[in-house]
C-alpha cells in the first residue's frame, strides 16, 4: 500500500513537473516520466498488457512526436512568460476545485470492496476479440483516419512548397 | 485504496485542464489534453481492479491509448502547419483558421 502511494505521488509531481515546467522540451519529458509511472501502477493494477502498451506507446511514441514537433516549431514555443502570466488567473479556482472533489472522495466515499469478479474472468484475448469487436472497427477507422489526416496535411505542405 | 488512487486521478485531471486553460502554446494544450488522457487511462484500469474485471479494462484501456496516439498524431501534424503558415504557436496571435 505504501508502495502504491509512493508511486502515486511520483506520477502526480511528474504531471505537475509537465504543467510547470517554462521549456517545452521539459514538459515533453515529464510526461514522458508520469506516463513510465503510469505503467508501473497498472502492473501494480494486475494489467500488465495495458502496462506495456503504456509504456511502449505513450512514453516513447508520443514522446517522439512531441520532441518531433518542438524541434520543428522551436522558434514559435517561447511561452514561459505568457505562462506566468496566466497562472494567476486559473491556478486558484482550480486549487480548490480539486481540493474539494479530493476531500469529498476521500470523506464520504468509503473504501470500495466492489463485487469481486462474479464469474471466473476470460481471457483478455476471448474478451477483446469476442466481445469487443466493435471496439477494433472503430480502432482501425481511428487509426486509418489519423493516417489519412497526416498523409493529407503532408502532401498539401509539399505542394505549397 | 479507492480515495487515495481517485485523489490522484482528480488530481492530474486537473493538472491536464489547467494547462489546457491557461497554455498559450499549441503543444502545451496538447501535452494537456495527454495529461487528461493518463488520467481517464487509470480511472478505467482502477475500475477495472476493483470490479474485478480486468481484462475488459484492459481492452478498453488500450482502445484508449491507440486512439489517443491517432489523435496527437494529427493534431501535432496541424500543429506543424500552423507554424508553417503562421510563423507563431501562440494562440493569441492565431487569427485565422486557415492553418
Amino acid at each position: 500500500m505504501y508502495f502504491d502511494i509512493v508511486i502515486l505521488a511520483l506520477m502526480v509531481i511528474g504531471a505537475l513537473w509537465t504543467v510547470m515546467a517554462a521549456d517545452l522540451l521539459k514538459s515533453a519529458i515529464g510526461l514522458a516520466l508520469a506516463s513510465a509511472i503510469l505503467a508501473v501502477i497498472m502492473f501494480r493494477l494486475t494489467a500488465p498488457l495495458a502496462a506495456v502498451f503504456e509504456l511502449s506507446v505513450c512514453a516513447g511514441l508520443i514522446t517522439v512526436i512531441f520532441i518531433s514537433v518542438i524541434s520543428l516549431t522551436r522558434r514559435g514555443t517561447a511561452d514561459a512568460g505568457q505562462a506566468a502570466r496566466r497562472f494567476s488567473r486559473y491556478v486558484w479556482p482550480l486549487i480548490i476545485l480539486t481540493a474539494g472533489i479530493a476531500l469529498i472522495m476521500i470523506k464520504y466515499i468509503p473504501d470500495l470492496n466492489l463485487l469481486p469478479a462474479q464469474a471466473p474472468e476470460m481471457d483478455m484475448r476471448r474478451v477483446l476479440w469476442g466481445q469487443r469487436s466493435l471496439d477494433l472497427f472503430g480502432q482501425v477507422v481511428v487509426l486509418l483516419a489519423g493516417i489519412f489526416g497526416v498523409v493529407v496535411l503532408f502532401k498539401a505542405r509539399a505542394k505549397s512548397k | 485504496m479507492f480515495p487515495i488512487f481517485g485523489g490522484a486521478i482528480v488530481i492530474v485531471l486537473a493538472l491536464g485542464l489547467y494547462c489546457v486553460f491557461s497554455a498559450g502554446n499549441v503543444i502545451r494544450i496538447l501535452i494537456g489534453v495527454e495529461l487528461m488522457t493518463k488520467a481517464a487511462t487509470l480511472a478505467i484500469v482502477l475500475a477495472g481492479y476493483l470490479a474485478g474485471r480486468m481484462a475488459l479494462a484492459q481492452c478498453l484501456a488500450i482502445t484508449l491509448i491507440v486512439v489517443e496516439v491517432a489523435v496527437i498524431a494529427v493534431a501535432a501534424g496541424i500543429a506543424v502547419g500552423i507554424f508553417k503558415n503562421n510563423g507563431t504557436l501562440d494562440t493569441s496571435e492565431l487569427k485565422t483558421l486557415k492553418g
